[in-house]
């Protein structure tokens, strides 16, 4: 399995980022144990717009089946839902403590958007 | 045609002039200009059509009092996927420079809210599995009023896209000797829709720092877009002397000047056209639009063929 973690650093130690389409980085990896794998997500954070659709389109096309990130408006959340991948909030503190809530059970499934699009 | 005026006036018959009258910042006085030189136009007999393009807030009706006699709808294309024809490739996603379509396990998800209609999805599918369905964006009017033909545009509630009702307006114009195009304020898409095909552009400005500042952008997208442009400074007694000595370091032309007139703005407000209820200034825009007139003469030679600023002065970018 793969999971993906917003970040605002490509470490493991790095903070969450609470954005999803205009996270600086996706920090991903196997939650039963593995290297952490660094996504840059620039091209996204500054996309005019759809940053959210084509960050939820890239974990798509990584093969990632769960991500934990802090928000998540309709339309990224339409293209996940679609693709089967779960979506879990976390609200703050580091990757590696992220994944390890998520390890742990503690954090909810998101079944909406919890923020409201930015166009439209 | 007959009419007052220099000797180049004959030549709109088959030389249709465009002006577009734009400006940086907002509320610099775009529409009182626009109206009030097609009022001056008319009046020295030249056919004349006023076109509305600031389409998210269009105002210049207020002062034509047109009598409209038809209406369109302002349409754009939307793809919709033909689920049977459709592979799941992905080629759709992967073109779509706006992020409106994302493909996943197969299924093609469209966001309508971010397509430009720009057609590439549907140029490029290789299994020709995406139709563009036109859904309508705004509405186009044409009329008549004050010896003016006017078209003007209204973008719908909640529709971002300003551009195509622009384009729409444009299309829906006649071929009358003089057009005068009032475009929306800024530099943006909406803006360079409205200019791009004009002659010739009005930047229409005052003399503040927030005026110049905007004037600056204005000036540097204008060039971008290779049109001959002037000035007009409205308002020219308040603010400070920044923006005439930028004018005259860029060698740009200030056509026209008018003072910070309480009564201007009173008839403004009240929906009167400035050169009907204040007679003092239908000299100055006769005079103003004779000047405008010569300038286009000298910066248009041969209409269509886009020419240096400022009789071969080198621009400054």
């Amino acid at each position: 399995m793969k999971i993906a973690v917003t970040a605002t650093g490509k470490e493991s130690a790095s903070t969450m980022d609470a954005r999803f389409g205009r996270t600086r980085w996706f920090m991903i990896t196997d939650p039963e144990g593995g290297e952490w794998e660094a996504h840059a997500n620039e091209q996204n954070m500054n996309a005019a717009q759809g940053a959210g659709i084509q960050a939820a389109q890239r974990l798509v096309n990584l093969g990632v089946e769960a991500v934990i990130t802090g928000h998540v408006g309709p339309k990224a959340f339409r293209i996940l839902k679609a693709a089967g991948i779960g979506i879990f909030l976390c609200e703050a503190g580091t990757v590696e403590e992220a994944l390890h809530l998520f390890k742990q059970g503690r954090l909810a499934r998101a079944d909406q958007a919890d923020v409201e699009g930015h166009w439209a | 045609m007959g009419g007052r005026g220099g000797g180049c006036l004959n030549e709109f018959m088959n030389n249709p002039l465009k002006i577009a009258v734009a400006s940086g910042k907002g509320g610099t006085g775009k529409t009182t200009i626009a109206v009030s030189l097609a009022l001056t136009a008319a009046a020295a007999g030249r056919t004349v059509q006023y076109l509305d393009c600031d389409v998210e807030e269009p105002n210049g009706h207020i002062f034509f009092k047109p009598q409209i006699h038809s209406r369109f709808p302002a349409m754009v294309a939307l793809p919709e996927v033909i689920k049977a024809q459709c592979n799941g490739c992905g080629d759709c996603a992967d073109i779509c420079a706006y992020n409106a379509i994302a493909v996943v396990r197969g299924q093609v998800l469209i966001f309508p809210e971010l397509c430009r209609g720009c057609g590439a999805c549907s140029l490029l599918c290789p299994k020709d599995a995406i139709v563009e369905i036109s859904r309508p964006v705004g509405n186009v009017e044409i009329g008549v009023g004050a010896g003016v033909a006017f078209v003007r545009g209204v973008l719908s509630i909640g529709q971002i896209m300003t551009p195509a009702v622009i384009a729409a307006v444009k299309g829906a114009g006649g071929d009358q000797e003089i057009t005068l195009l009032d475009c929306p304020p800024g530099t943006s898409c909406a803006v360079i829709e409205a200019v791009r095909d004009a002659d010739a552009v009005l930047l229409v400005t005052e003399p503040t720092p927030f005026g110049l500042h905007d004037l600056t952008l204005a000036v540097e997208m204008t060039r971008a877009l290779k049109k001959p442009f002037c000035v007009v400074l409205n308002r020219f007694d308040l603010g400070d002397d920044k923006t005439v000595a930028y004018c005259r370091e860029e060698n740009i032309p200030i056509i026209l000047s008018i003072p910070d007139d309480r009564r201007i703005a009173e008839a403004y407000a009240r929906g009167e056209a400035l050169t009907e209820v204040l007679p003092s200034y239908a000299p100055v825009f006769t005079d103003a639009w004779e000047r405008l007139l010569a300038w286009c003469e000298r910066q248009i030679p041969r209409k269509k063929v886009p020419v240096p600023l400022d009789q071969g002065k080198a621009a400054t970018s």
